[in-house]
């Protein structure tokens, strides 16, 4: 499904600020794989993320989903692939839009947007159903402004956007980060939800090395622009967290160093 | 005092016309978000287009067609230095603008002003005749209000509306933001265009100078608009007809001020200064409530 061959990535080149985001990451995942991403500050877990979805090119490697080539696409051509929900609940959403408008942008991607009416009553009855899935009584808001919503409300019906239209991969980046523990938790239920009913390839940056545990089929960990252990099947589930900072250090000479999971 | 009621009509008149003109900058500074300073430019091109189209012998409704285009075309040229040449928008703009001065001087056979005599050439409206004037200024702003609340409501529109609230979010569910933001600057000069030839009907002739300060006329409308209703209007297009009042509002007030004995060469100052005072107002409200905030220690 998505295949990524020995990507590299500088930032701000031959300046005091180099950067070296990405040295070399390969990274495979077959159709209905949960991959999730641990790793420290700087690692470049946000970057592999973000060369994936186009929101700048790689330096060098190719990006493969399903078989196309899309590292030369722009990020809008790689959207109709492409399911995102970011660490910044803000981000996902269009603050000064309705929900069922917000629904309706992405019920569209990846198809061509003309001058039909932007939001037929078919679908506004089929929003209304997606959104009572959530819980979170959304259902009976569809025309309320999306910038009127809590942080996690808002996270959760991103989460719902990105899946609405069956993406080919869905790219979660640590969206859990900036809500509540419990708004987290509900909105960390509902992906996998999501994702199992949907048999979703999935990628997940959590700064939560139990969550990364706990969630999907297999674990990589990033370091200084590379993966540098990937775990997968019973071998991960029997992982504790413990494990992870050891094995961390073994590979990596340095301790751990994530301020979130430092504090988690 | 029955002076001031006496030119009332043609306040009114003005109003409407740059009302429209400030539908069109409704679209960049609200919808797209963009401070577009090309509509200086654009006010002008509209009016000498329109002046020129009927002087070599074109009815007024194809003359307006073809300054409405030429209003677009202006937008498309902002619209390419800002997406295609990675230009901030509002320099972009201001090179459009540049731009335009010699187009419009061009356009006008490199005269400053050229006269369209209403009784000479069938217009569709003039300060000759001001309650037809009103008449069909209204029934413009009616069309215009109509067809963009129509586009506004369909796919592009909404995918228009997304890159102005959140280009990334934009992007994230396949919009092209580039294209959609040149789409709103060719909409936003067009609907500019078709004011300005209908300023240049209204006042018998073209001025490459009619459009100077249009941007803060614009902004003026828009934001008088929105202070006034804001808070009753909140369907889109009761939000566009809010920016029309604003236009008219603003001209009341501007005869009242000239009446009262203001230099006329004071008034881009005075609008200038209310513009600025009304954009200060929500970053005042905001640092207030900061003070108060860290006040309460909360």
């Amino acid at each position: 499904m998505l295949k990524v061959n020995s990507i590299y990535k500088t930032f701000n080149k031959g300046t005091v600020n180099e950067k070296r985001a990405l040295n070399g990451v390969d990274l495979e995942l077959n159709e209905g794989d949960f991959v999730t991403i641990i790793g420290g500050n700087g690692a470049g877990k946000s970057t592999l993320l973000n060369s994936i979805c186009g929101v700048f090119r790689v330096d060098s490697g190719s990006i493969l989903i399903d078989g196309e080539d899309v590292s030369k696409l722009p990020e809008h051509k790689r959207a109709k692939y492409l399911g995102r929900v970011f660490q910044d609940p803000m981000m996902g959403t269009a603050a000064d839009m309705w929900i069922e408008e917000n629904m309706s942008l992405a019920y569209r991607r990846g198809k061509p947007r003309g001058l039909k009416w932007a939001i037929t009553n078919k679908e506004r009855a089929m929003y209304r159903e997606m959104l009572a899935q959530l819980g979170l009584g959304l259902e009976d808001r569809l025309s309320s402004k999306v910038g009127l919503l809590s942080g996690g409300q808002r996270q959760a019906l991103t989460l719902l956007m990105a899946v609405m239209q069956k993406p080919k991969l869905l790219l979660l980046d640590e969206h859990t980060a900036a809500l509540d523990p419990k708004t987290a938790e509900t909105v960390l239920n509902l992906s996998d939800k999501f994702i199992s009913e949907g048999n979703l390839t999935t990628l997940m940056i959590t700064h939560n090395m139990k969550d990364a545990i706990t969630h999907g089929n297999k674990l990589i960990m990033m370091h200084e622009g590379r993966i540098i252990y990937s775990v997968s099947g019973e071998e991960k589930a029997a992982l504790t967290v413990d494990d992870l900072l050891k094995k961390f250090a073994d590979i990596s000479g340095e301790e751990f160093a994530n301020d979130r999971a430092l504090l988690n | 005092m029955l002076d001031f009621f006496g030119s009332m009509p043609g306040a009114i008149a003005q109003g409407i016309i740059w009302g429209i003109m400030a539908m069109g900058v409704y679209i960049t500074f609200r919808i797209l978000d963009v401070a577009d300073l090309t509509v200086d430019g654009s006010m002008a091109t509209g009016g000498a287009t329109m002046v020129v189209c009927m002087t070599m012998g074109m009815n007024a409704p194809t003359a307006m067609l073809i300054a409405l285009l030429a209003g677009c075309l202006a937008g498309l040229v902002t619209g390419i230095f800002h997406t295609k040449f990675g230009i901030p928008a509002i320099l972009a703009g201001i090179l459009t603008q540049l731009i335009l001065y010699s187009v419009n001087l061009r356009i006008m056979s490199q005269k400053a002003n050229v006269p369209l005599s209403v009784e000479k050439y069938n217009l569709l409206l003039s300060l000759r005749n001001l309650p037809n004037a009103i008449m069909v200024g209204a029934i413009f702003v009616v069309v215009i209000i109509a067809v963009m609340y129509w586009f506004f409501g369909t796919e592009l529109g909404h995918s228009l509306r997304a890159t102005g609230c959140n280009p990334n979010m934009a992007r994230a569910n396949g919009i092209n933001t580039d294209t959609n933001k040149i789409i709103g600057l060719v909409l936003s000069n067009g609907l500019v265009a078709v004011s300005g030839a209908l300023l240049a009907q209204y006042q018998g002739f073209a001025d490459v100078n009619m459009g100077r300060g249009a941007i803060v006329i614009g902004l003026a409308a828009v934001i008088i608009g929105e202070v006034l209703l804001g808070k009753v209007f909140k369907n889109f297009a009761l939000k566009l007809l809010a920016a029309v009042i604003g236009g008219i509002i603003y001209y009341i007030v501007i005869t009242l001020v000239l009446k009262a004995g203001l230099n006329a060469n004071d008034l881009k100052m005075l609008s200038a200064l209310v513009v600025a005072v009304f954009l200060g107002i929500p970053f005042w409200k905001r640092k207030i409530s900061e003070k108060r905030t860290a006040k309460e220690g909360v």
